[in-house]
C-alpha cells in the first residue's frame, strides 16, 4: 500500500513542478492544441484525427467497392486499384483504429485510474503530431510518380521492392506512426503503473486500464519489429543489401516471418482495447458486476502471450512443413479458448441482470454477436487444411471486416457513446444514437456476411475484377458498403449535435449503472481533474463495477 | 492417399452431408467449388464438421444471451443479482472449449500430414509465376508452354461503358491448359520469376505460393474427368486479376497423345540457333514476341499506359541499342527481366519495337544479344 501511495505523491510534485506552469496559462485557439500537453485535450486530437482518417479510409473503400459493383473495369485502372486497398489497409490500421484506442486511453486512463494527467505530457504531445505528418506522407504518396504502394499493407517483397517511391514514403510513414505509438505506449504504461489511486491495487483497477496496459506492452514489443522490416526493405530498395532478395542470398519469406511476428500481436492491440470497453459498458448497462474479473484479465494476459507464437498461420501457403503447420494450427486453435472465456463471461454479466438498451449497450452487444461470427471463421481459418482453400480469398476480407469493424469499430462507437455525456457536457439524442447503431449492424451485415460464400467459392482478394459467377454477391457487398459508409455520416452529425447541446446537459453520471471512477467528475470533465487523488472511500465504491470488493 | 482419418471422415461425410443438402441444390458459387480430388473431398468435410460444430455452439450461447436480453430487462421489472464469480462454471467453461478444439484438431491434423505428403507422384510438372502470367514445364517429357489468360481486353475494359459482352469463363480461361491424366498423383512444384504469386485450383484443394528464388511443391490427383479453373491468390501486382489457372484431366490415353503432340510442337517452334534471319523474318518473329508477352504493358500499338511507358518514339527504343537491350535482358522498377526469353526472341522484339509505330531505329541480332548477356553475366 505504502508504494502506490508514493506514486500518488510524485503525481502530485509532478503536478506543482512541471505542469504547474502550464495550468497557469490557458492557451486561446489553435495554439492550445498545438502546445496541448492535457490528457484530455490529447486525447480529443487523437480521436478528431482518427475519425478524420476513418472517413479517408472508408471514401477508399468505397473506391473499391464501386469497381467491384460489376465484373469489368469500369473506374480504375488496376494499378490504382492496389493503392486503394493497400492505403485502405494501412490507414484504417495505423490512422483509424490504433489513434482512437491511444485517444480513449488518454481521455479516460487518467480519470478512471484517479490520477491528474498522463504521466509524460509533454512526450504526449510530441506522439500525437507526428500522427499528421505521417499520414500526409500517405497521402501525398498518391501523387508521386508511379503512385502510392501497391503491395497490400502487408507490404510483401519482392513486389514492395519493385514499387516506386510511394512506397518510400509509406516506409518513413510506418517508422512515423511506430514512433508514435512506442511513445504512447510508454505513457500508458508508466501512467497505469505508477499513477491509480491510493487503495487501486492492479487486480482492481477497471478492466479497460488493464487491457490498455498489455496492448501498449503488446506495442512496444512489436513495433520495433515492423520498423525492422521496413527498414530491411527500405535498404533493399536503395543500398543494395539482399535481406528479402533470393539473387543476393536473402529470401523474401523472411519479410513474411518478420511481418507477421509484428502483425499477429497487431491484431490483438486492435482487438484487447475493445475487449475493455466492452467490459466497462455491458456491467453499467446489465446494473451488475462484471462476471469473472480475474478471469477476464487472466484470459486477456494469455490472449497476449499466444498472439506471438502464432504468426505462421498467416502463410499456411508459403510451404511449411507439416510440423510446421501442425504447430500454429494447435497454438492457433487455442487462442479459441480465452476468447471463449470473454465471450462467456460477458454473457455471464448480462444474465440475471437488469438490462436497458441505450446506444453504447448496443453497440456492445453488436460486439460481443458479430465478434463471436469473426472468432468462428478465424477458428475455421486455423485449420490448415481448410485454410489452403480460403487462403487469399474473400473469406479472410469477410473474417477480419467481422473482428475490426464489428470488433474494434463498433467498440470505439459503444466507446464514444458511452463517454460523449463526459466529454461534453451534454446527453446525445438517444434515437439517432439507435439509429445509427441498427443501421450499422444491418449494413455492415449485407456488406461483409456475402464476403464468405465469396471466399469459399474461391474469389481471390485484392482483385479489381472477377469472374461471373461471384457477381451477385459482389453487386450485395457493395450496395451494404455504400449504405454503411452513409450511415457513419449520422455518427459525425450525432457528435456535432451532442457538442453543441444535444438533448440538454448530462449529469455526472448519467448511466444509472456506472460506478468506476470517471463518473465522480463532474461532465463535461474539467479541463484539470484529481488534482488530488480521490480517497480510498470513493475508490472502493468505484471498484465495486468490476466486483472485486463488496460494498464496505 | 490413404488416409488415416477414414472413421472420421466418416462421421464427418455423415453430418456434412445434411449440412451441406442446400448448398449442393444451390450450385457451386456460394460454397466450395465441387471436389474433384479426395483432397478436396477431405477439406470439404473437415468445414462441414467444423460449421456444424460452431453452430452447435453458436445457437447454445446465443441462446443464453438472447434469452437474458428478452427476459432479464429492466422494462420488465426484473432485477440484477449481483453474482459476479463462479470457479466451477468458470473452470468447466475453459476446459469444455478445449475439449472441443481437440476433437477438432485430431481430424484435421491427418489432413495436413496428407496433404504435405508429396512422395511417390506419377510425374512433375514445374509452375512457373510471371507478371503476369503462368509458365509451366513437363518435367518428365522436355516441352513447356506459357499459359495466358484468353479473355480478350476488349471484355474487360468497360470505362466509359463500352465493354464487349462477357463470355461464360470470363477471367478464368487461358490459350494452353495444364493438361494431366485423370487418377495420378501430380506434383507441382512452384516458383516465380518476379514477385511471389500463389498457383492453386479450388477443386483440387491445392494452393502453393510460388516465391522467387526458391522451389516449393505441392500434389493432387485429380479424381474426375474434366476441365478446372483457379487463379492467382497473390498479390502480384496490377493484372494479378488476370493469371488464370486452367487444368484439363483428360484420359491416360488421350495425355499421351497429348504429350506427344506437344513435344512435336515444341520441336517445331523451337528457333534454329545457326539460321541466318533476315530483317522481315525478325520483324514477324518480333510481332509474335511483342503480342505475347510486351503487349499487355505496353498496349498493341506500343502506346503504353499508367507506369508503363509509350515506346512511340520514345528515348529508349530511338536511342542506343545496347540500352535497349539491357532494359529487356535486366528490367527495371515494374519492367521484368526477360532473360529466359532466348536471344532470337528478345532480337526480334528488340528489332519489333524500333521498327514499328513509326519508329526507325535499326535492327538488333540474336548474336548482339547473346553477346550483351554475356557482358551482363
Amino acid at each position: 500500500m505504502s508504494t502506490v501511495i508514493k506514486a500518488a505523491d510524485t503525481v502530485d510534485t509532478h503536478g506543482v513542478d512541471t505542469h504547474g506552469g502550464h495550468h497557469a496559462e490557458h492557451h486561446a485557439g489553435w495554439v492550445r492544441w498545438l502546445y496541448a500537453t492535457n490528457h484530455k485535450d490529447i486525447g480529443t486530437l487523437y480521436l478528431w484525427f482518427a475519425f478524420a482518417m476513418f472517413i479517408t479510409g472508408g471514401v477508399m473503400a468505397l473506391g473499391i467497392r464501386a469497381e467491384l459493383f460489376q465484373p469489368g473495369l469500369q473506374f480504375w485502372q488496376p494499378e490504382f486499384f492496389n493503392q486503394l486497398t493497400t492505403l485502405h489497409g494501412i490507414i484504417m490500421v495505423f490512422g483509424a483504429i490504433m489513434p482512437a484506442f491511444t485517444g480513449l486511453a488518454n481521455w479516460m486512463l487518467p480519470l478512471m485510474l484517479g490520477a491528474p494527467d498522463m504521466a509524460f505530457a509533454r512526450m504526449n504531445n510530441w506522439s500525437f503530431w507526428l500522427l499528421p505528418p505521417a499520414a500526409a506522407l500517405l497521402l501525398i504518396s498518391l501523387f508521386v510518380p508511379g503512385g502510392a504502394a501497391a503491395g497490400g499493407w502487408t507490404l510483401y517483397p519482392p513486389l514492395s521492392a519493385q514499387a516506386g517511391m510511394g512506397m518510400d514514403l509509406a516506409i518513413f510513414s510506418i517508422h512515423l506512426l511506430g514512433l508514435s505509438s512506442i511513445m504512447g505506449s510508454i505513457n500508458i504504461i508508466t501512467t497505469i503503473l505508477n499513477m491509480r489511486a491510493p487503495g487501486m491495487t492492479l487486480l482492481k483497477m477497471p478492466l479497460f486500464a488493464w487491457t490498455s496496459l498489455v496492448t501498449a506492452y503488446l506495442l512496444i514489443a512489436v513495433a520495433p519489429v515492423l520498423a525492422g522490416a521496413v527498414t530491411m526493405l527500405l535498404t533493399d530498395r536503395h543500398f543494395g543489401t539482399h535481406f528479402f532478395s533470393a539473387a543476393g542470398g536473402g529470401d523474401p519469406v523472411l519479410f513474411q516471418h518478420i511481418f507477421w511476428f509484428f502483425g499477429h500481436p497487431e491484431v490483438y492491440i486492435m482487438a484487447l482495447p475493445a475487449f475493455g470497453i466492452v467490459s466497462q459498458i455491458i456491467p453499467t448497462f446489465a446494473r451488475k458486476p462484471l462476471f469473472g474479473y480475474v478471469s477476464m484479465v487472466y484470459a486477456t494476459c494469455s490472449i497476449a502471450i499466444l498472439s506471438f507464437m502464432v504468426w505462421g498461420h498467416h502463410m499456411f501457403s508459403v510451404g511449411m512443413p507439416a510440423t510446421a503447420q501442425l504447430f500454429f494450427m494447435f497454438l492457433t486453435m487455442l487462442i479459441a479458448v480465452p476468447t471463449g472465456v470473454k465471450v462467456f463471461n460477458w454473457i455471464a454479466t448480462m444474465w440475471q441482470g437488469s438490462l436497458t438498451f441505450e446506444t453504447p449497450m448496443l453497440f456492445a452487444i453488436g460486439f460481443v454477436c458479430l465478434f463471436t461470427v469473426g472468432g468462428f471463421s478465424g477458428l475455421v481459418l486455423s485449420i490448415a487444411p481448410v485454410d489452403t482453400q480460403m487462403h487469399d480469398t474473400y473469406y479472410v476480407v469477410a473474417h477480419f471486416h467481422y473482428v475490426l469493424v464489428a470488433g474494434a469499430l463498433f467498440s470505439l462507437f459503444a466507446a464514444v457513446y458511452y463517454w460523449l455525456p463526459k466529454w461534453t457536457g451534454y446527453m446525445y439524442h438517444e434515437g439517432r444514437g439507435k439509429l445509427h447503431f441498427w443501421w450499422s449492424m444491418v449494413w455492415f451485415n449485407v456488406t461483409f456476411f456475402p464476403m464468405h460464400f465469396l471466399g469459399l467459392a474461391g474469389m481471390p482478394r485484392r482483385i479489381p475484377d472477377y469472374a461471373l459467377q461471384f457477381t451477385d454477391f459482389n453487386t450485395v457487398a457493395s450496395v451494404g458498403a455504400f449504405c454503411f459508409g452513409l450511415g457513419q455520416l449520422l455518427f459525425f452529425y450525432n457528435v456535432i449535435h451532442t457538442i453543441r447541446g444535444g438533448v440538454g446537459p448530462a449529469p455526472a453520471s448519467p448511466w444509472e449503472g456506472g460506478n468506476t471512477l470517471e463518473w465522480e467528475v463532474a461532465s463535461p470533465a474539467p479541463h484539470h481533474t484529481w488534482e488530488s487523488p480521490p480517497d480510498i472511500e470513493t475508490v472502493r465504491r468505484g471498484l465495486i463495477a468490476q466486483a472485486v470488493e463488496e460494498k464496505p | 492417399m490413404n488416409l488415416s482419418c477414414r472413421h472420421h471422415r466418416n462421421i464427418c461425410i455423415a453430418i456434412a452431408s445434411v449440412a451441406t443438402v442446400p448448398v449442393m441444390a444451390a450450385g457451386e458459387f456460394w460454397t466450395f467449388t465441387p471436389p474433384a480430388s479426395q483432397m478436396a473431398l477431405n477439406i470439404e468435410g473437415l468445414h462441414s464438421y467444423l460449421m456444424v460444430v460452431i453452430l452447435a455452439i453458436f445457437v447454445l450461447v446465443f441462446g443464453f444471451m438472447f434469452y437474458a436480453i428478452l427476459r432479464h430487462r429492466k422494462s420488465l421489472g426484473h432485477v440484477a443479482k449481483p453474482f459476479h464469480e463462479n470457479v466451477t462454471i468458470e473452470i468447466l467453461w475453459t476446459l469444455i472449449p478445449a475439449i472441443i478444439l481437440l476433437a477438432m484438431a485430431w481430424p484435421a491434423a491427418s489432413v495436413v500430414l496428407a496433404q504435405r505428403d508429396t512422395r511417390g507422384a506419377a510425374m512433375t510438372i514445374k509452375a512457373t509465376g510471371f507478371q503476369w502470367f503462368w509458365s509451366y514445364d513437363y518435367l518428365d517429357y522436355g516441352f513447356g508452354f506459357k499459359s495466358k489468360l484468353a479473355t480478350p481486353r476488349a471484355q474487360i475494359d468497360n470505362h466509359h461503358g463500352e465493354g464487349q459482352a462477357k463470355g461464360e469463363h470470363y477471367l478464368l480461361e487461358v490459350d494452353h491448359e495444364v493438361v494431366v491424366p485423370v487418377g495420378q498423383k501430380i506434383r507441382i512444384l512452384t516458383t516465380a520469376n518476379d514477385v511471389i504469386h500463389s498457383w492453386g485450383v479450388p477443386a483440387f484443394g491445392v494452393k502453393q505460393d510460388a516465391i522467387p528464388g526458391f522451389i516449393r511443391d505441392t500434389w493432387f490427383t485429380a479424381d474426375k474427368i474434366g476441365t478446372f479453373r483457379g487463379q492467382c491468390v497473390e498479390l502480384c501486382g496490377k493484372d494479378h486479376a488476370f493469371m488464370p489457372i486452367v487444368v484439363k484431366v483428360v484420359s491416360q490415353t488421350d495425355f499421351k497423345q497429348w504429350v506427344a503432340e506437344q513435344q512435336a510442337r515444341a520441336k517445331a517452334m523451337k528457333d534454329d540457333p545457326n539460321k541466318t534471319w533476315t530483317q522481315p523474318e525478325l520483324l514477324a518473329r518480333g510481332k509474335q514476341v511483342y503480342e505475347a508477352n510486351c503487349a499487355a504493358c505496353h498496349k498493341v500499338d506500343g502506346t503504353g499506359g499508367g507506369p508503363f511507358p509509350s515506346m512511340v518514339g520514345s528515348k529508349l527504343v530511338t536511342g542506343d541499342k545496347a540500352g535497349h537491350v539491357q532494359m529487356v535482358l535486366n528490367g527495371k522498377n515494374a519492367m521484368p527481366a526477360w532473360a529466359s526469353l532466348s536471344d532470337v526472341e528478345i532480337a526480334a522484339v528488340i528489332s519489333y519495337e524500333r521498327n514499328s509505330w513509326g519508329n526507325q531505329s535499326g535492327f538488333v541480332l540474336p548474336a548482339e544479344v547473346r553477346a550483351a548477356r554475356g557482358a551482363s553475366q
